[in-house]
């Protein structure tokens, strides 16, 4: 009986620890917290760079794993497709080794700062650009290729136009890679150790917030974190709507 | 002699559709391409219109020089229109307008060309519509629109009317002949039906056994 009692009491005292801490949440978003846009500004910052250089390596070898024929070339689309389900924590604990004082590129001193983080959401983010935009590309009819031969097109205009084409998918692909990599926590824990002010992002923040109890902080930037998936979730909404014109 | 076919062969697999295949064209000319499914017939458009090497052969034209050699000047002075037209996921103003901004052109002319030739097969109407949303009959005049608006010396034409209603058909037809009297090109085109070849055709080719033989006139 105790212990009913005991859990009856921790519920309700979770559901007011909930309402306050959704209530002070609130309140931070809304007088634009200053230590609240400093950690959404990092997050953004560290997952729009690592998409962009996730997007400017992956799209042109997706596209190449998808015009060209070259040996081996099942495999390399086998592995990338694996990759795309990396664990974080793997890539985390990968890069935490090379970028270690011990590890090989140590001497960039690059360990716990945005750059490493960077660097461990860009392994995340690659392979499912790429890879979504090989599929997008491959999806692509090959009569589309012809025609812009017949219509005087030269080799890398054809590809562009292909690459054109698959504007769709590919754009999926690379609001999927974002999508991961903000809400990513393990990889980004672990380079850039959760340094206050420094390398705290809101997934890292919500971590170590709620390990310490103060729920106001965690929510409102769970609240933020899910507006932006929502957002992404939209977007992907419409690109799949306008590029449903194409089977009609 | 504007375009000359010499000795050329394909196979596929081990078939040879193409056997020591010769023809020579002859400008101002159309020629309708006749012969039984699996005769060779697009893959001797697709050949001469580079999109596939052949084994062995050459093709000549204008003064001798050899299509073989993929240049890109000498291989944008003709053009094939697929049978299954292959629509840019854009406008259809944009469509036409393909094959000019490839060439580099400017926007201007490249909007006045590309105008002329919607209005030439009665697309204007429809420019500013996704070209994905044509109808078939619609999409093959679309597909002879980004054809003519290059200004091709040569027009290869792979089965324009197969599968499409009567009414499309015949609206193709008159373009194929409007093309004939104002822009004098070689057009080659390939059919099944033969009266819809005497119709649009000065000669009426047969493509037997992978070889080409002319018909004479009925």
């Amino acid at each position: 009986m105790t212990g009913f009692r005991v859990k009856h009491g921790m519920t309700k005292c979770n559901m007011e620890t909930l309402t306050e801490g959704f209530r002070k949440a609130l309140s931070l978003i809304l007088n634009l917290d200053k230590e609240l846009l400093g950690i959404i500004c990092l997050s953004l910052k560290v997952s729009g760079l690592a998409l962009l250089i996730s997007t400017a390596l992956g799209l042109p070898i997706g596209a190449l794993m998808g015009l060209k024929r070259f040996p081996l070339r099942g495999v390399v689309v086998s592995f990338m497709n694996t990759f795309m389900g990396l664990p974080p924590v793997v890539v985390g604990l990968f890069v935490y080794l090379l970028l270690s004082r011990s590890g090989p590129l140590g001497f960039m001193g690059l360990l716990y700062t945005p750059s490493a983080m960077v660097i461990a959401q860009t392994i995340l983010a690659f392979p499912i650009v790429t890879s979504l935009s090989h599929s997008a590309i491959v999806s692509v009819d090959p009569i589309m290729q012809q025609a812009s031969i017949t219509l005087g097109a030269t080799s890398s205009q054809v590809t562009l136009t292909i690459i054109g084409e698959a504007r769709y998918g590919i754009m999926s692909g690379v609001i999927a890679a974002f999508g991961r990599v903000m809400a990513e926590v393990g990889a980004i824990l672990i380079v850039g150790g959760n340094i206050a002010g420094y390398t705290r992002v809101m997934t890292t923040t919500i971590a170590l917030e709620t390990d310490k109890g103060n729920f106001e902080l965690a929510i409102a930037l769970g609240i933020i974190l899910l507006l932006i998936s929502l957002s992404i979730n939209i977007f992907l909404h419409l690109i799949q709507k306008k590029s449903m014109i194409r089977t009609k | 002699m504007k375009l000359i076919v010499s000795d050329i062969w394909k196979s596929y697999n081990g078939n040879a559709v193409l056997k020591d295949c010769s023809f020579s064209f002859d400008s101002n000319n159309t020629y309708a391409l006749m012969g039984p499914n699996g005769s060779g017939k697009s893959t001797f458009l697709r050949i001469c219109s580079l999109l596939e090497e052949p084994d062995k052969g050459e093709i000549n034209y204008f003064s001798g020089e050899n299509i073989l050699k993929k240049d890109i000047g000498l291989r944008r002075r003709i053009t094939l229109v697929l049978p299954k037209v292959g629509m840019f996921n854009t406008t259809v103003l944009k469509n036409v307008a393909y094959g000019l901004k490839v060439r580099g052109m400017g926007r201007k002319e490249i909007e006045e060309r590309a105008s002329n030739a919607l209005e030439f097969v009665g697309l204007t109407h429809k420019r500013d519509q996704n070209a994905l949303t044509l109808s078939s009959g619609e999409a093959q005049r679309l597909g002879i629109a980004r054809a003519i608006v290059i200004e091709p010396e040569i027009i290869f034409l792979d089965e324009p009317t197969a599968s499409i209603d009567m009414k499309n058909t015949k609206i193709i037809e008159d373009i194929i002949i409007k093309m004939k009297e104002q822009k004098g090109t070689i057009i080659i085109l390939t059919t099944h039906d033969i009266a819809q070849a005497e119709r649009l055709a000065e000669k009426i080719l047969l493509m037997n056994e992978g070889k080409i033989i002319s018909i004479p006139p009925f």
